[in-house]
């Protein structure tokens, strides 16, 4: 333990993701050894992407404004929603450069053993955007891994009988991995070989 | 760094730093353990997709200085494509799952029994013989049976008086004769009781026939039964997805 503002500083940034405490201790020192206006900028930019950034109302993107970029943008095809578990998936499909539609951010995938069910997800408000009828596809783009895979037949159970076209990435992407590390050339592959989800 | 293998069915997995996970087995042999698999969400390796939830692997594990490490992983069996496939099926193998953890609350203590009935449990669940919500309850039941809380349904769970009873206490471990009922007992319909009792002796021509009702409070009580014995109750189970 160390001296008060020191071990909080240590404490704060050992509750990061990621962060153990050995690296909070080592982030801590850098920080004390660092030029004060680095940290100053660190600390700045912290503060301002409290302030400025803050949820899209339409998909849940990350958004300086009430509306995220890509809802702005109105070369975006509307017809098509690929649904993503976080807006760091959205990056990443974006790398691609092969989806020209919009998207919509769950907050996460349905997990019960962690207690997370649909209602935790931003899924009422999925379905309040497909209701008017201008989305003819929805892409699952959630991780390939088995509450990606739950979430999405749960998805297509739900929405296939609204008459909109329900598909998922193909197989190729990393099973076990996140969506949020496969490699562009995979994951545009995966958007052109998505399959269509039967419902049973 | 010594290494040693282990046969066991994958509970659970947490995200550790930018790439690992931490792996909660449920072993044959060691009862529950905990391994981290190092860099498994960044690349293609095979051994993230085998350590997934519902995995029924043979592992080959490293003595860690506070975790112990995942170095290979054959797959013996795979349920969770399968269920993943299947909501309400998905969602019913969750609950397994989690009792499985919760019932094995020591790390390291041997449950073979908890680990034969999962593993029955589970393959019952993907077979799909039999309604999933069943499934369930029974392995619920037989899961705490295990763990030394097994219910009665017929005879009189304090004075041993042959049944049928009609008051089911929680507290008491099953029915009650009309001279030991306690206040705060519960009086199921005997359809209910013997929907229970079929499910933890494995009756699955009895358990088929129940009706939709018995089968609704059956679950109800075992839910109840369950969340007696654990401090919390689980967390998946009221989002099992009974319609399937
Ligand atoms: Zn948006």
């Amino acid at each position: 333990m160390y001296e008060g503002v020191v071990q909080d500083l240590i404490d704060e940034l050992g509750r990061l993701p990621g962060v153990g405490p050995k690296s909070a201790q080592r982030i801590a020192f850098h920080l004390l050894q660092a030029d004060s206006e680095d940290v100053r900028r660190l600390a700045q930019a912290m503060l301002e992407v409290k302030e400025r950034v803050r949820f899209c109302t339409v998909c849940g993107n990350v958004a300086e404004d009430a509306e995220c970029r890509i809802c702005q943008d109105p070369r975006r095809d509307t017809a098509v929603l690929c649904v993503v578990e976080e807006p760091k998936d959205i990056v990443a499909v974006e790398r691609t450069r092969e989806y020209r539609g919009r998207y919509h951010v769950l907050g996460g995938a349905i997990s019960p053993i962690d207690g997370v069910g649909p209602d935790d997800l931003r899924i009422k408000e999925l379905l309040g955007r497909l209701a008017d009828g201008t989305v003819r596809e929805l892409i699952i783009a959630t991780d390939p891994n088995l509450e990606g895979e739950a979430t999405a037949t749960y998805l297509a159970r739900l929405i296939a009988p609204m008459g909109v076209a329900v598909s998922r990435l193909a197989s190729g992407l990393p099973v076990g991995g996140d969506l949020e590390y496969a490699d562009e050339v995979t994951l545009g592959r995966a958007f052109e070989g998505r399959r269509r989800l039967d419902v049973p | 760094m010594s290494l040693y293998r282990v046969e066991g069915v994958v509970l659970r997995t947490h995200k550790l730093g930018e790439a690992d996970r931490i792996v909660t087995l449920l072993t044959r042999d060691q009862g529950r353990i905990r391994a981290v698999a190092k860099g498994v969400r960044r690349t293609a390796s095979r051994i993230g997709a085998r350590l997934e939830p519902f995995g029924h692997v043979d592992a080959q594990l490293y003595t860690g200085r506070t975790l112990d490490g995942v170095t290979q992983v054959e797959t013996i069996a795979a349920y969770g494509a399968s269920l993943a496939a299947d909501y309400p099926r998905w969602t019913a193998g969750q609950a397994m799952l989690e009792t499985a953890e919760r019932l094995t609350p020591e790390e390291g203590t041997p449950a073979r029994q908890q680990f034969l009935l999962l593993v029955g449990g589970l393959r019952a669940l993907v077979a799909g013989e039999h309604a999933a919500p069943l499934v369930l309850d029974a392995y619920l039941l037989r899961s705490l049976a295990v763990a030394g809380w097994a219910p009665t349904f017929t005879d009189c769970a304090r004075c041993g008086a042959p049944g049928p009873h009609t008051a089911f206490h929680l507290a008491s471990g099953g029915v009650l004769c009309a001279a030991c009922r306690q206040p705060g007992s519960a009086a199921p319909a005997a359809a209910s009781l013997e929907l229970m009792a079929a499910l933890l002796s494995g009756d699955w021509a009895v358990a088929a026939a129940s009706e939709e009702r018995a089968r609704r409070e059956a679950s109800g009580l075992v839910a109840a039964y369950l969340s007696w014995h654990l401090e919390r109750g689980l967390r998946s189970l009221p989002l099992v997805d009974r319609s399937g």
